[in-house]
């Protein structure tokens, strides 16, 4: 059971990092425009990032 | 016009910022010249994006050019000297309707951080559940216990603070009902989730074997989500009201040259409105001779002559002569305003409609409060054991699940509203499609609904080659509509304009020339002294020869034919109500297909007509576009205006179609039909749901487990249903 001291952490860690991520995109504006960027990738222009506001 | 009437038919009305700060910002805004917002109604896949963004990045002085196709947009960055009519030109010249929006009222919409926290407390509620979800897993598997309290106290430490960020919402929805002592969803939700923490803890500190962290964050997972799936919908529709507003910026021309707001006229000034501009305020004409298409405001499609003492009303539109106009009321006094409070009165029955969602929890809250009351009495009266009954009446509170119930109505609204959208209908009102999907009669008005409020040429082949000539040049030496109309007709037929000199406007009466020494006129009967015909109807005189007539007809609005006859076959009752002269309103009903119509009716009658309707039980669907019809969209059960409508129209309206043609109508009340049912579905599943679990959770047996999974199953299972909304 000595395993859990570091396996808790770590999942509670991981868990956290997904949040933060979360959170970047959220504020980075990537849920701007969810159908827009579905049919993005179609086209040619080299487009990689939302624009920044 | 005058500023936006403060009539509001929803909330989101509310929000939307007043015409004047709209007038103001946009002052500042001309003076920076640097972001130009444009709304794209029929942008809709990858092609249209790179189309419209290299067709304005074309554009000298545009330095870069983004569609938003979610919300249909797009931002352009300008130099000061790019101008929205500019590249409004450009993209219909590739094929994109656009118009110009207002880009400071919509700064408010574009940095949504109301939406953003919502969604950051769904983020917090959906990390907490997991982590928690998964030491539950371990309990459930068999831990027990010095780790089984481990595993307790660490989902304790997770859970607590995660509920108290993310279930704010619900509680302060909870207390602001309970304060004016009503009961709504919110407060067997938030009971829910405070107790099923609360006893948790307790539990967990008695070394007890059942915890319900896990069910209290996914509660507030769950519900968070409806939460945010419905203010998304929300949202939507009030940006797009806000597009609305930003379209039409109420000012008016003084005489000396200077341009005011409205809302600054007092009466007695002297205003002058341009050809072609809507006249502002009421008031009398002290100079000037034109004509005034009044079909906004009386349906009828025929323009009206105007000169000095003739009294004009706000929103009418002046056709052909510059006029002065002294102001006898502007702003909250004038007809637009008055027109305001006779909506006002009819809305009322409107906010009377209860929704599905809130009769489902009238009878939810209650009915789950006392079986959790009775369970704990009855629990406590057989066994005398306080513990054990405290714990079967949370578990009977968290497993009724409101979470099947607070997904049922957002999950469709959201796939249904967002289903219209796409088809280029804006649902702005929270209970539309509900009130939409019982409808049985529409009724539509003519002028600008199901017509363009544009006149077509008739049958020009009886007239000469000649006569056709001078007539073009005579008819494009003015803006008045059916000489715009009579000149493209010619023109489309390919016969070339006439050599006519001195080609001279008469305001308010037509156009004169020379054409081989002989006078010829164009314009209206009274003024080449003929008599007029049936219909609309504009005359020519070569010379002293006889003056001849081309007659003209509205033409119809696109997919008009298509929607009524869609409409019919859904079995809805169609009657077309209009100001217009009978002629003109039966040529209109004959070439849709609707039989009943009625011509020459006033305002106030068509509320009235749609009253008696609704007293022999017809639900009536209004569908209009003129000040005229403002007081039936309101009085009618469901209604659905244009885009091209006066603003008080779609003020009014529960649906506004962005588009140009009207056969999304029909796709509307589908969609509505479909969304009900659906609704209707998700509340059986719930209580189908509910029938299994409570007498399950009453007898003592459910189990942390089993609520998770119960609770987890029914709200895919409504989601899922919601979702067969997005396709057909």
């Amino acid at each position: 059971m000595n395993v859990l001291v570091y396996l808790i952490p770590a999942s509670l860690l991981l868990g956290g990092l997904g949040l933060a991520a979360f959170y970047w995109a959220l504020k980075h504006g990537q849920f701007d425009d969810p159908d827009g960027d579905s049919q993005r990738f179609l086209s040619r222009d080299y487009d990689d990032k939302p624009k920044e506001d | 016009m005058p500023d936006a009437p403060h009539m509001s038919a929803c909330p989101a009305c509310v929000a939307a910022p007043s015409a004047e700060q709209v007038a103001r910002a946009r002052r500042e805004a001309e003076k920076e010249g640097a972001r130009i917002m444009l709304s794209l109604p029929t942008a809709h896949c990858a092609a249209c994006i790179s189309a419209v963004e290299h067709g304005l990045e074309a554009v000298p002085g545009v330095r870069s050019a983004r569609v938003n196709l979610t919300l249909k947009r797009a931002s352009v960055d300008a130099d000061a000297g790019v101008t929205a009519e500019q590249l409004i030109e450009v993209l219909k010249g590739i094929g994109y309707e656009a118009h110009e929006l207002d880009a400071s009222s919509l700064s408010m919409t574009e940095t949504d951080r109301q939406g953003r926290a919502l969604l950051m407390r769904l983020a917090v509620a959906g990390f907490a559940m997991m982590n928690v979800m998964l030491l539950s897993v371990a309990v459930w598997s068999g831990a027990s216990d010095a780790t089984r309290d481990l595993f307790h106290w660490i989902s304790g430490i997770i859970a607590l603070p995660a509920i108290v960020y993310s279930a704010q919402p619900f509680f302060a929805k909870a207390w602001s009902a309970l304060r004016v002592r009503r009961l709504n969803m919110d407060v067997p939700i938030s009971l829910a989730i405070i107790l099923a923490a609360g006893l948790s803890i307790y539990e967990t500190s008695q070394s007890g074997e059942n915890a319900y962290f896990d069910a209290a964050l996914s509660l507030t997972f769950f519900l968070l989500g409806g939460r945010y799936l419905d203010y998304r919908t929300r949202r939507v529709a009030r940006s797009a009201a806000e597009e609305l507003a930003a379209l039409e910026v109420p000012r008016a021309q003084l005489v000396s040259g200077e341009t005011v707001p409205v809302s600054e006229l007092a009466a007695g000034d002297l205003v002058r409105v341009l050809p072609g501009s809507r006249v502002p305020v009421d008031g009398v004409i002290v100079e000037g001779h034109s004509e005034l298409d009044r079909s906004l405001l009386t349906g009828e499609s025929l323009p009206v002559a105007a000169g000095p003492e003739t009294v004009v009303s706000a929103g009418e539109v002046n056709l052909t002569g510059p006029l002065t106009v002294r102001v006898t009321a502007a702003g909250k006094d004038s007809s637009l305003h008055r027109m305001a409070d006779l909506v006002a009165v009819a809305e009322t029955s409107r906010n009377r409609y209860t929704s599905l969602a809130d009769k489902a929890a009238s009878i939810y809250a209650p009915v789950v409060h006392l079986l959790a009351l009775f369970a704990f009495i009855g629990w406590y009266m057989a066994t005398g054991d306080a513990r054990l009954s405290i714990n079967i009446a949370v578990a009977t509170l968290i497993i009724t699940c409101p979470c099947a119930l607070g997904l049922a109505v957002p999950a469709v609204a959201t796939a249904a509203s967002g289903r219209l959208f796409r088809a280029g209908l804006l649902v702005k009102n929270g209970t539309a499609l509900e009130r939409l999907a019982e409808v049985d009669t529409v009724v539509f008005d003519k002028t600008g609904t199901l017509t363009m409020g544009e006149p077509e040429a008739d049958d020009l082949s009886r007239h000469g080659r000649e006569e056709l000539a001078v007539a073009r040049a005579l008819a494009e030496a003015s803006a008045h509509p059916l000489s715009r109309a009579l000149a493209a007709a010619i023109a489309a037929m390919g016969t070339a304009p006439a050599d006519v000199e001195d080609i001279r406007e008469v305001p308010g009466h037509g156009v004169e020339g020379r054409y081989r020494g002989r006078q010829v006129r164009l314009g209206r009967a009274e003024w080449l002294g003929v008599r007029a015909v049936t219909g609309t109807a504009t005359y020519m005189q070569l010379g002293e020869g006889p003056a001849m007539a081309f007659t003209f007809t509205d033409s119809l609005r696109e997919g008009a034919k298509e929607a009524v006859e869609e409409l019919r076959k859904m079995g809805l009752d169609m009657i077309l109500l209009s100001g217009d002269s009978p002629e003109a309103v039966a040529a209109v009903a004959r070439k849709v297909g609707i039989e009943a119509w009625e011509a020459q009716v006033l305002p106030a009658d068509k509320a009235a007509r749609i009253a008696v309707l609704a007293r022999s039980g017809r639900k009536v669907l209004m569908v209009g576009d003129g000040l005229n019809d403002t007081a039936a969209l309101a009085s009618a059960h469901a209604s659905i205006s244009p885009a091209s409508a006066l603003e008080a129209a779609r003020v009014v309206s529960d649906i506004v179609l962005l588009g140009r043609s009207l056969t999304p109508i029909a796709e509307a009340v589908q969609v509505a039909r479909a969304a009900t049912r659906r609704i209707k579905e998700n509340f059986a599943i719930a209580a189908l749901y509910n029938a299994v679990s409570i007498p399950v959770a009453l007898a003592g047996f459910a189990t942390p487990l089993a609520a998770a999974l119960a609770m987890s199953f029914s709200s895919i299972c409504v989601s899922l249903n919601a979702m067969r909304l997005i396709r057909r």
